[in-house]
């Protein structure tokens, strides 16, 4: 394991603290002993290959996955074991972006935004739908997709949706996994804003996935790498450029050179 | 395959009859240990998706829609089914009890066949056909999608959402159906026997009635309700579980309907017996 040299560590209030988290499908080992810690009000983006776990890792934070072993904290607070009421509470905190946009298809993009203040707050249709509207505004949606269901959307207009869905709510913290991929430049952008936005306007906690560098360095505080199941670094956003590390100078390089092999 | 494949199996087989038979063992224990733990899951699921029926919160509105869903649009099928099986019913048992002149037993076969039998059975099995399959895919869609986990991302709890109304409407709408089922069903007998076979319509009517008793009736109304639940947690559990992008979609797809239609006949047959055994 890489030494943890980033200063949340040794904070005192990580509002997000994963270790030694390990999860395996069958004889693929993808999560060997991640270690993540991130404060309140921060935002983590995570970096790494394709098929390195980034997604896993995510999952098992919000149980969807159960890890085989290790410790995942929430404000202090366990959260391995929670199920049922409980775990359902614990969700109110969170927002998520799927990789896919994971959007309901047969509800319309209004509603899609809406489902958590409707379904999880409870809150008034009408109400709800001014805000789903609004939300769209922000991710650059104008208000007649509303009505719209998912497949009418092209795929980064979808992405959009998924994202407005995932910061509606206003939760404590947000993943967004791979957020501007299938965006335009310029779009990419407006949701990077968006996502610093919500960090700091609204002091969410945020962990973003990406492989988008001008992404990762505009959104993160700090920037960690995962490679092979592990965090093998993890520093300031602005130490990215000189990490002494060669698995992170050959993926911000973007070069097939170096220690990294992919396996074709 | 191939001469010296077999000779080497048989030159095995003859090594170590005792190995082969342990072999045997193992592979039967095996599929047993996977036949059992299918169970397994399976009672649990629907252990969850029954809990989830009567805890709180609840959503009206899906459980609306599926009734609508299960309910009304199954109708049509329903309906021309037990129409037809009462059509044929009135013909194959006239040309049989015509044989030894007992022509009048026509009204009172019809009428015990179809609600004991064979409105809930085939109506169980039409709308495995189609309720079961909508489910499995649509819920199977939904899981390779990611929509089931972003449900729970939402706070909103994927067995409450999407598993209890569709078995709560399944097991209350089955009976209904069953109910307008065999009413059709007899209207068909009738047509039949007064327009074909020349029975007079009030003396039809009165043998219809003659020797029904409610529990006919009702013993076929447990069977549908029985059978709806079957239909829709079984769709439910083979979408809910389904893996593998659009592959294992059509595979959950086909097994729901493939299990709902062979417990469903198996199901039958034991609730027979338990409400007629003894008479
Ligand atoms: N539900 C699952 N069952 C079995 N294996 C899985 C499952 N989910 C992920 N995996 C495996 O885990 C590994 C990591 O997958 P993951 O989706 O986390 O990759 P990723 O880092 O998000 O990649 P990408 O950048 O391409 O999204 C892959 O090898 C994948 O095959
Ligand atoms: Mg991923």
């Amino acid at each position: 394991m890489a030494q943890d040299t980033s200063p949340a560590a040794n904070a005192n209030n990580p509002k997000l603290v994963l270790s030694g988290v390990y999860k395996s499908f069958g004889n693929n080992h993808v999560l060997r002993g991640v270690d993540i810690s991130i404060n309140k009000g921060k935002s983590l983006v995570v970096i790494g290959g394709s098929g390195t776990g980034k997604s896993v890792m995510i999952k098992c934070v919000l149980g969807l996955l159960s890890p085989d072993k290790g410790s995942i904290r929430v404000d202090g607070e366990e959260t391995t074991q929670l199920s049922g009421k409980e775990r359902d509470a614990l969700m109110r905190k969170f927002g998520m972006l799927f990789q896919g946009g994971a959007l309901f298809d047969s509800l319309t993009i209004w509603e899609n935004v809406a489902f958590g203040l409707v379904q999880g707050k409870a809150m008034d249709r009408r109400q709800a739908k001014e805000i789903a509207i609004e939300k769209l505004r922000s991710v650059g949606l104008p208000e007649r997709v509303a009505n719209l269901f998912p497949a009418e959307l092209s795929g980064g207009m979808q992405k959009r949706v998924g994202l407005a869905r995932a910061v509606a709510t206003n939760p404590e913290i947000i993943f967004f996994d791979e957020p501007t991929t299938g965006l335009d430049p310029i779009m990419a952008d407006v949701i990077n804003d968006l996502i610093i936005e919500a960090s700091k306007k609204l002091g969410a906690t945020t962990l973003s996935i990406t492989h988008d560098m001008a992404s990762a360095r505009k959104i993160a505080d700090d920037i960690a790498m995962i490679y092979k199941g592990e965090i093998i670094w993890q520093g300031k956003a602005a130490d990215i450029d000189h990490s002494g590390n060669e698995y992170v100078e050959q993926f911000i390089r973007g070069s097939a050179e170096g220690p990294i092999r992919m396996e074709v | 395959m191939s001469v010296i494949d077999d000779k080497e199996q048989q030159a095995q087989g003859a090594f170590s009859p005792v190995g082969a038979f342990l072999d045997l063992l193992e592979k039967t224990g095996g599929a047993i240990m996977v036949f059992l733990s299918a169970v397994g899951r399976l009672a649990t699921f629907a252990g969850r998706g029954i809990y989830h029926c009567f805890t709180p919160p609840f959503y009206p509105r899906l459980l609306l829609r599926q009734l609508i869903d299960i309910g009304y649009y199954s109708l049509p099928v329903v309906g021309m089914t037990t129409l037809f099986t009462g059509m044929v019913l009135a013909l194959q048992s006239y040309t049989g009890f015509s044989r030894f002149s007992a022509e009048g037993a026509v009204a009172t076969v019809v009428v015990l066949s179809m609600t004991r039998e064979l409105a809930p059975v085939l109506a169980g099995l039409m709308v495995a056909g189609r309720i079961g399959a909508s489910i499995a895919a649509e819920l199977g869609t939904m899981r390779v999608t990611e929509q089931i986990d972003a449900l729970t991302t939402l706070s909103t709890n994927p067995y409450k959402y999407l598993v209890a109304p569709r078995i709560l409407a399944g097991t209350i709408m089955l009976p209904l159906l069953v109910l307008i089922g065999d009413v059709i069903g007899v209207f068909g007998g009738y047509l039949v026997g007064v327009y074909k076979l020349g029975f007079g319509p009030q003396n039809y009517l009165h043998k219809t009635w003659e020797y029904l008793t409610s529990e006919d009736v009702v013993s076929g109304l447990w069977k549908a309700a029985a059978f709806g639940f079957i239909v829709t947690l079984l769709g439910c559990y083979h979408g809910y579980n389904s893996k593998r992008g659009a592959q294992g979609v059509g595979a959950a797809t086909t097994n729901a309907v493939v299990s709902a239609s062979i417990i469903i006949l198996i199901c039958n047959y034991l609730l027979t017996q338990l409400f007629f055994a003894g008479k």
